[in-house]
């Protein structure tokens, strides 16, 4: 990677930094214009995290991928590292963008101000948050990607998403705060901020100072389970998440997974080997077996959809979580594919869930599912339907709905399948190793991973039948075919990762094994080559100064 | 001089999370103000109290007796972020009250 190529690094966060700001000049009423620029911005986006993909799945090992924001000496100066996690991460971001964008043009875009500026930032705290490799720099990207958020929750306005927006701002700010102690300890025991100097420098540190530095690393922790929303410190989202419009819940469904990727990838880089090593990986074992645990009695205690879909964004989190803390590589593979694949699911569903509701009213789904509970109360004369024909819309939106069902459940023939297989193969199948007994905790995961999957289908089959075969209202709701596209591109996309399913697991593999050999990272950062200069000046060369 | 920093920091944080815990919007961003100096006091401490010492490297200077300087860098930020978070919360905390018609954190008084 080299010449022109090593600026497109920093493109992911420059182009939505430059349309947000531009987006701004221009008034609401322009909204063709504004749409226009949002689309460009994300399509480049998306085009720009494909070639970053692709040169970092072609490079050799000891990849280029670093970046020296000013052409500072790397732990001086801020980095951007590209490696395979980060770039899949970011393909993910900008591939989720452009269908919860193209879902807003519809008409949630118009609803409120500035959603396109604010879209935009969103994306570049995504972005920013996925590529530094600088702790302070992340919660700087951190809080970019929440302002933004803080805007696009309330989105709509209504009572119900300024109190949600409420809450979940000021639990973010209270994490905000908790960021900052975290990192300021972990300056404080070890003198650095860059993540790569950080886990040179942990081997030297002895005694209290490390102690100081757990503690601080334990606190950031905290930060990113708040984010990742692990048991008991996600009950802002639910509220949270179903009160937002659906495009934006669509694009919510991948910050959840912010904090799930720093935690891979400090838990890796930093405390993956040393005295210091699997710190913390009972916590998330623990908390995410119970994530999904209660996100499993919440999907299926749901009433309104919208909930449902948050709860299964718990049981997806939680997974995760629970698969870190195993710490096995080849399950945490097929954890990569599980979070691909659940967070376009549960982005496409949040988007389905609007159009489904729309011939409804806001309580009906809420009386169904108690009048289920206590018996029809008005078992009127039906009248005879024999061969009503299903309107379309209703069959494509059912359609959806079942692959959505099928994905959330991991039930073949689609990618949540797949996901899960690749899961339980790694704890208790071909892929275990054969001669140690499989641990306790690994039959915990399984049985709770089947429980979810079940859990969701009995909901989603409730659901289901309540909204398309026993319909109260008999109402079709009007969809514009620009808004049923973005949830099929979605659905499409699960499909394609699961034909591919052998290459994209590959993929997955090859990032764990990057991710496991620190070292090749460390030295990227450390000896990162500046422009300009004939050859990398040692660290005590004074290079810059 | 560290014994009164830490005790203004611990009394702030203790301040701080005692009223976010609170059920009005107006303590919540009290003590969530609190809760942000005291953080940024804290980054000051953790790089080492020095007074009058200066950041700047010059030829020939002792390493010892200047101040670090990244925590200041890193303080800058933390405020800058902390007020516009906090200018952004105002906001909403107005709108609420707007909306919902009392300051209560769930929108609706509790039943006495």
């Amino acid at each position: 990677m080299s010449g022109w190529q090593q600026h497109l690094i920093i493109a992911p966060i420059v182009i939505p930094l430059v349309a947000g700001a531009l987006l701004l000049f221009f008034d609401e009423r322009d909204r063709v214009l504004k749409a226009m620029i949002s689309v460009v911005s994300c399509l480049a986006l998306a085009a720009i995290a494909i070639s970053l993909f692709r040169l970092a799945n072609n490079g050799p090992d000891s990849f280029e991928g670093v970046y020296l924001l000013g052409n500072w000496p790397a732990p001086f100066g801020i980095v951007l590292v590209v490696d395979r996690l980060s770039a899949l991460m970011l393909v993910l971001a900008s591939i989720l963008a452009i269908p919860a964008l193209v879902f807003a043009l519809a008409r949630w875009h118009a609803a409120g101000a500035h959603f396109h500026s604010l879209f935009q930032f969103l994306l570049m705290g995504l972005n920013g948050a996925f590529l530094t490799g600088d702790l302070f720099n992340l919660f700087v990207f951190f809080e970019v990607m929440l302002a933004a958020s803080y805007g696009l929750l309330m989105h709509g306005s209504g009572s119900m998403r300024v109190k949600a927006g409420m809450h979940y701002i000021a639990v973010n700010l209270a994490a905000a705060l908790c960021f900052l102690i975290g990192v300021s300890a972990i300056y404080g025991s070890a003198g650095t901020l860059n993540m790569a100097d950080l886990a040179v420098r942990i081997g030297e540190i002895e005694g209290e100072r490390r102690m100081l530095l757990e503690a601080g690393a334990g606190i950031l922790g905290i930060v990113f389970l708040i984010k990742a929303g692990m048991w008991p410190l996600n009950f802002w989202l639910p509220g949270a998440y179903s009160a937002a419009t659906a495009p934006v819940a669509g694009i919510f469904a991948i910050m959840s997974k912010v904090g799930i990727y720093v935690i891979l990838r400090l838990s890796l880089l930093v405390f993956g080997q040393g005295d210091s090593a699997g710190l913390g990986l009972n916590v998330l074992l623990y908390g995410g077996m119970a994530t999904i645990a209660f996100g499993t009695i919440g999907v299926l205690a749901s009433q309104a959809l919208g909930r449902l879909a948050s709860y299964s964004v718990l049981v997806s989190s939680g997974t995760l979580l629970a698969v870190l803390g195993f710490s096995n590589g080849q399950v945490t593979a097929g954890a990569l594919f599980y979070m691909v694949s659940s967070t376009l699911t549960i982005a496409a569903f949040f988007m389905l869930i609007e159009l489904v509701e729309r011939g409804q009213d806001a309580g009906a789904s809420v009386l169904a599912v108690t009048m289920e509970a206590y018996g029809d109360a008005d078992e009127e004369d039906e009248e005879v339907e024999v061969g009503v024909t299903m309107p379309g819309t209703i069959a494509v939106l059912g359609i959806c709905f079942a692959a959505c069902g099928i994905l959330l459940s991991g039930l073949p023939p689609l990618s949540g399948f797949v996901a899960k297989f690749a899961m339980l193969s790694g704890m208790i199948g071909t892929g275990a190793n054969s001669e140690a007994p499989i641990a306790a905790s690994a039959w915990w995961i399984v049985g709770l991973l089947i429980l979810s999957g079940l859990a969701a289908l009995i909901s989603m089959t409730r659901a289901g039948i309540r909204t398309f075969w026993a319909s109260m209202e008999g109402t079709v709701p009007r969809v514009l075919v620009m808004e049923m596209a973005p949830v099929m591109l979605l659905i499409a996309l699960t499909l394609a990762l699961t034909i591919k399913a052998g290459p994209a697991m590959g993929y997955m593999e090859e990032t764990i094994r990057n991710l496991q050999q620190p070292a090749v990272y460390i030295d990227a950062v450390i000896n990162a080559r500046r422009a300009g200069v004939a050859e990398p000046s040692g660290p005590d060369g004074g290079g810059g100064i | 001089m560290e014994l009164v920093l830490s005790i203004g920091i611990g009394i702030m944080t203790g301040s701080g999370v005692w009223l976010i815990l609170r059920p009005r919007t107006y303590q919540v961003i009290i003590g969530l103000s609190l809760l942000s100096y005291a953080v940024n006091l804290f980054i000051f401490a953790v790089g080492g109290v020095k007074s009058n010492a200066a950041p700047l490297l010059e030829e020939g200077v002792d390493i010892s007796t200047m101040t670090d300087p990244v925590p200041h860098a890193l303080v800058l930020t933390a405020i800058v972020i902390g007020f516009a978070t906090t200018a952004l919360f105002l906001v909403v905390l107005l709108a609420a009250r707007g909306l919902t018609g009392t300051d209560h954190v769930d929108g609706r008084e509790q039943p006495k």
